[in-house]
């Protein structure tokens, strides 16, 4: 019988500690590399901003985040995520909360469907960032069209993902409802949309990429605070040991961000990850 | 009996019944009339329109023309009136074994009315499922299911609703031998116990001779004077409609030299490309059939 090897080919069958240091290798591989190059530079130029050290980093996280701002009296790091994070939820939120509604209904409703999704198609092909100064002359360059950008570039996106995924529903399905009893709203909102649910927090997930993107174009362009206000904003003084722990910052968050929303989707709709396999 | 006075105390009538999908004709000229409490089961060559003959009885589909009439009313898109068990995506996924029977109880009562009865819904629906052998799996969901026992939900998801006539595409076609047979020993139980009409689609000649009280070939291999040129399209008809005995046997009688027999009849008139008989010649056995010939057949 022949033994499948640990990491080479089609029939590679790595043993769980390998899997492990395989993920861990590309990680550390980045980290040693920085550590070097950082090094480097700084033995010879110890006031080089390219490349900061991991402590110069810590320090200047340690400003932002723990020491009161000396002309606003904030706490810079804290205020800029809660900007943000306000920014993206509502913008991305009312996305999710509208193009569930409108996949739900396009995907059922065959008439709503010739009628909107030609122009929903239309819509997510405009690229939002083109359409950003619209959005600056329209709504101010406030907090609205910065939710609005985000709404936007995302709404489009989740309502034809929602449409698609309504469709895939055997007509099966739909007819034995009939045979149920079910009306036409009941049908809809009873019986399709717990069966979406699922589907949205996927739909959501993905969304959160561009979302990010362009909340921190939308910043970068005109902000007081934020994320990406902040980063565009040190920029200018080369403040690489703010710029690089802000980035980390922003991963983190996402990643947090995505496994709350893989937990809920595992522990609430179980049903929905065993019938896609 | 004459169409007429069939028309009237059939439990699902079709008279005139002909589908087409553009050009393509597939059922040409269907007449039936199915007396309630019957199981009629539909055989026939793949392809000969068994499944659109039972969507058009449940009103997913309609006939391009022709009448199909249940209880003696017009069929309309499908609703409470029929139930149907087709062979998957018959349960919600999302739901649980209970939910999925109690589903038709809450979709056909109001807010209030369902919030009331509450108690009473959920005693009825475990009552079927106990008679289904379930009851302990009530709380799972059907991805954690064998295939047998997602059908035995499906049925008593239909049952629970009391169809005037029960609807059974291919149901246990996906089902390993053993539970096949298991399950058709449990649909005849259910039978003699609820004396419901079921209309049941297979590609088992075997299943259908054994279930059926009413057996109906459909058949696309028969002649008629319409000529045999390339303008023709036929589509398929009932070429042969047997009664079968009314009680349910055990399974023995699968082993008997009468029931192979009456299998292999049925596969030379209905399946077999070179057994071709005029339309006016069916061999129409059973007392409740009837046909309507157009002029130059008769």
């Amino acid at each position: 019988m022949p033994t499948p090897p640990k990491f080479l080919g089609i029939h590679a069958s790595p043993p769980n500690w390998l899997r492990w240091l395989l993920t861990i290798i590309p990680f550390a591989l980045l980290v040693i590399i920085y550590a070097l190059a950082s090094d480097t530079r700084q033995r010879e130029n110890p006031s080089d901003k390219l490349l900061p050290t991991a402590s110069k980093m810590y320090d200047a996280m340690q400003r932002a985040a723990f020491e009161e701002n000396a002309r606003t009296g904030e706490y810079q790091l804290w205020t800029d995520t809660g900007a943000s994070l306000r920014r993206i939820g509502i913008g991305l939120g009312i996305a999710a909360l509208c193009g569930l509604l409108c996949g739900l209904n396009l995907g059922i409703f065959i008439g709503m469907e010739h009628l909107f999704l030609p122009f929903v198609t239309f819509v997510s092909i405009i690229p939002p960032l083109a359409v950003l100064p619209i959005l600056f002359i329209v709504f101010g360059v406030d907090e609205l069209a910065k939710v609005v950008l985000i709404f936007i570039g995302t709404f489009p996106l989740i309502t034809r993902d929602i449409q698609l995924t309504v469709k895939k529903i055997p007509r099966e399905q739909i007819i034995k409802a009939c045979t149920l009893g079910a009306s036409q709203t009941s049908l809809a909102y009873r019986i399709v949309l717990p069966q979406i649910m699922p589907r949205l927090i996927e739909t959501v997930r993905i969304n959160m990429g561009p979302a990010w993107l362009f909340l921190i174009a939308a910043e970068a362009i005109a902000a007081t605070n934020g994320l990406g206000y902040r980063i565009f904003l040190v920029r200018r003084y080369l403040a690489m040991d703010l710029i690089i722990p802000y980035v980390l910052w922003i991963v983190l968050i996402g990643a947090v961000v995505d496994s709350v929303l893989r937990l809920i989707l595992r522990t609430r709709y179980a049903w929905y990850l065993e019938s896609q396999e | 009996m004459n169409p007429d006075e069939l028309r009237k105390t059939s439990c699902l009538f079709l008279e005139d019944v002909y589908k087409a999908y553009g050009s393509k004709v597939v059922l040409d000229n269907i007449d039936l009339a199915v007396a309630a409490g019957e199981i009629v089961t539909v055989v026939g060559p793949s392809g000969c329109g068994k499944s659109t003959l039972l969507r058009l009885v449940l009103g997913q589909e309609f006939p391009s023309s022709g009448t199909v009439l249940v209880d003696g009313q017009p069929c309309g898109f499908a609703d409470r009136s029929r139930g149907i068990v087709y062979q998957k995506y018959s349960l919600f996924p999302h739901l649980n074994v209970l939910d999925n029977v109690l589903l038709g109880l809450r979709l056909s009562y109001g807010f209030f009315e369902r919030r009331r009865r509450r108690k009473e819904f959920e005693e009825r629906a475990m009552t079927y499922l106990t008679r289904m052998g379930l009851q302990e799996h009530s709380r799972k969901f059907p991805h954690e299911l064998s295939g047998g026992m997602r059908q035995r939900v499906a049925i008593a998801q239909s049952l629970i609703m009391q169809p005037k006539i029960l609807l059974m595409d291919e149901p246990f076609g996906a089902l390993d031998p053993g539970s096949r047979e298991n399950m058709q020993i449990f649909l005849l139980e259910l039978w003699e116990e609820f004396k419901m009409t079921i209309f049941f689609v297979t590609h088992d000649l075997e299943e259908a001779v054994f279930l059926g009280t009413r057996i109906i070939v459909l058949s696309q291999y028969y002649t008629d004077n319409r000529g045999h040129g390339e303008e023709v399209r036929r589509g398929a008809r009932i070429v042969a409609d047997y009664a079968l005995p009314k009680v349910a046997q055990s399974t023995l009688v699968k082993t008997t030299a009468e029931f192979g027999a009456l299998i292999q009849q049925i596969r030379q008139e209905g399946f077999n490309p070179k057994y071709i008989r005029h339309a006016s010649s069916f061999d129409l056995a059973h007392p409740h059939s009837f046909q309507t010939l157009c002029a130059e057949d008769r």
